[in-house]
């Protein structure tokens, strides 16, 4: 067993995980407060990759490129509720899906239309592209273990909020009863809006911080839902904490899948077959893990019990 | 509960269906299919047999959304699961079209089996998120499969052969072929949602506990339908094969489910013909804007939220408004 080898893949799996969170507590978040499934929300990744492009390109710095597309990805988010969602929460999920559906149609081309089929890379200042040395000649990449740091403070920044603050109070009151909360003087849509912003700006930092690596492209966030979907049925609908602990178990499971299972199935089968089964479970590995919690517990790992 | 279905005391009424303009629309474009061959152009010959394949796929996706309101996310891994029963026995150069048909529909009735029964356990946006992840990994299963070309895809050299009837290498036959399909599964999902299984289908839809409380394992009325859509999809994707003499993973991606609901809803979902006229409203559309302009999704998008905001019900409930208004 190769010990760097592995470290490095979990630190891989973190970032991954970290990554996940920021997608799927927006998404949550919005799902729990509104009963809001937004299928969009991966569009508002993808737009802010686009954004810290080309806010790098123009300041020259990756730094103050992250710091302006913070705001701008808000306000995309922020016309996105007064545009379209807030009209839709009191409709069905269908409606949801389907009206999401052609908001990320909207989005994407007009990604296309503003950015071009290519894409744009992001490169990172010179402190970021190093190694980080540990004792045992391990190196790891300096911009990954940045990564996973900013995630977890995010995530302990909204720990705090949503556990410690009057906002907090407010989000998971509405999350709990929503009519009860207006009744009580609370002005629940700009509530709404606030939550649905915030969501935005957690998808776009995600998309930021992946742009570097992958670069920003079309149809970025499409992939990315998809999984984000698999951490929320995993952790439980609407649970902030069932969001950490389902995208760190999906980012974990899918990177050391795809890097060691090839060495597990050598030991129980022929090297050929091996080599063509082991991809293609690897692949599967998250929606395998999602179905044997499904049969165990319907409502995710910190759902509330469904009615 | 649908229009024009009443219960007295517990007793279905039957009243004689008077065909709304709806179903008059759909048969009449039913009619002008049967005849659009007949004009000898190939272009149009080509793009409507890809509409009706999917128009099948949007017919089978119908039963569970429109009917039993299990909205499905996951709805093409059916048709790729299908498509893939062809590619991967002709590349072991099997062409029996009879085989192609058998394992498309054991593969995705027993893919529908299990994923739906694990699915099924659940409600509202969990069933929307897990069909969907279903089927995104269905799609990561077949781009890791290099034998079977991975993300490339397979070219398959010959199209199905169902002796002693002959082959679908004719595009004439495989237009027919389709058609046929298309007016059997229209005409199954009709005798399936009047029958008494259909019945139990609509009432857990719009009211699971009652059907529960009255009798009924809505679990496994639902599951048995969840079942008999995937096949009716995997049928879909056997002709689709046929029809692109390609097949790849992308066929699978869960974009394409959207369309498909999207296609349901925008024809009618729960009526009879809604299906076959949104698919055919979506593919002329998205043929026709993405000749006249690179962003065309743009326009389609809107119209798209346009449709859920303002126009619920699709042609279908546009068609019937006037009647609605009378009655």
């Amino acid at each position: 067993m190769d010990w760097g080898l592995l470290l490095i893949q979990v630190v891989n799996g973190l970032q991954l995980g970290v990554l996940l969170f920021l997608v799927a507590s927006g998404l949550t978040l919005v799902f729990g407060i509104m009963d809001f499934l937004n299928l969009a929300h991966g569009a508002l990744y993808m737009v802010g990759a686009f954004f810290c492009a080309t806010f790098t390109l123009l300041t020259g710095s990756f730094v103050f490129g992250i710091l302006l597309a913070l705001p701008a990805v808000a306000l995309v988010g922020l016309a996105v509720e007064l545009i379209v969602a807030r009209r839709l929460y009191q409709r069905d999920h269908l409606d949801q899906v389907l009206a999401t559906f052609g908001l990320i149609l909207v989005l994407d081309t007009l990604a296309h239309m503003i950015w071009g089929a290519q894409g744009m890379s992001v490169s990172l200042p010179e402190w970021l592209r190093g190694q980080i040395r540990l004792p045992g000649d391990v190196l790891l990449p300096a911009y990954r273990v940045a990564i996973v740091a900013i995630g977890l403070a995010v995530a302990a920044a909204m720990y705090w909020i949503v556990n410690r603050t009057r906002l907090g109070m407010l989000i998971r009151a509405g999350a709990s009863n929503r009519t009860m909360v207006s009744a009580l003087g609370v002005d629940i849509a700009s509530l709404f809006t606030l939550v649905f912003a915030i969501g935005a700006v957690f998808a776009g930092l995600a998309g930021m911080m992946i742009a570097p690596i992958t670069q920003a492209s079309i149809g970025m966030g499409n992939n990315i839902i998809i999984v984000a979907f698999v951490v929320i049925v995993i952790g439980g609908l609407g649970s902030v904490k069932g969001a950490f602990v389902g995208a760190m178990l999906v980012g974990m499971i899918d990177t050391l899948g795809r890097s060691f299972l090839k060495d597990l199935f050598k030991l129980l089968m022929t090297e050929q077959n091996a080599e063509t089964a082991s991809p293609a479970i690897a692949a599967m590995l998250i929606y395998i893990l999602m179905a044997i919690i499904l049969v165990f517990r319907p409502q995710g790992l910190f759902g509330p019990n469904m009615r | 509960m649908a229009v024009g279905e009443g219960m007295a005391g517990g007793v279905p009424v039957r009243r004689r269906a008077r065909p709304g303009p709806t179903e008059i629309a759909g048969l009449a474009m039913l009619v002008g299919l049967a005849l659009l061959p007949l004009s000898g152009d190939l272009f149009y010959l080509s793009l409507f047999t890809r509409l009706m394949v999917l128009a099948i796929a949007a017919v089978s996706l119908n039963l569970i959304l429109g009917y039993g309101g299990m909205i499905s996310l996951g709805h093409a891994a059916f048709l790729g699961l299908g498509a893939y029963c062809v590619g991967i026995s002709a590349h072991y150069g099997i062409y029996n079209g009879w085989v192609h048909l058998a394992l498309a529909v054991g593969v995705c009735g027993l893919f529908a089996l299990i994923t739906g029964a694990i699915s099924l356990r659940t409600r509202g946006v969990h069933f929307i998120m897990i069909t969907m992840a279903f089927s995104q990994m269905v799609y990561f299963a077949f781009v890791s499969l290099e034998q079977y070309g991975g993300d490339d895809g397979l070219v398959i050299h010959s199209r199905s052969q169902f002796a002693p009837f002959g082959s679908l290498s004719s595009n004439y036959t495989l237009y027919y072929v389709v058609l046929i399909a298309l007016t059997l599964s229209v005409f199954i999902v009709w005798r399936i949602v009047n029958s008494r299984f259909g019945m139990v289908i609509r009432g857990a839809r719009s009211n699971s506990r009652r059907m529960r409380t009255i009798g009924h394992n809505t679990y496994l009325y639902q599951l048995a339908c969840y079942v008999l859509a995937g096949i009716m999809c995997g049928i879909a994707g056997v002709l689709m094969a046929n029809f692109s003499d390609f097949i790849s993973p992308d066929l699978i991606e869960w974009v394409h489910s959207g369309e498909l609901i999207f296609m349901v809803v925008l024809g009618g979902g729960g009526t009879l013909f809604g299906p076959l006229l949104g698919t055919a409203l979506f593919m002329l559309l998205e043929e026709y804007l993405s000749r006249l302009w690179v962003y065309w999704q743009l326009p389609f998008g809107v119209l798209l939220i346009l449709v859920v905001l303002y126009a619920r019900g699709g042609i279908a409930g546009i068609l019937s408004m006037e009647r609605k208004r009378r009655e």
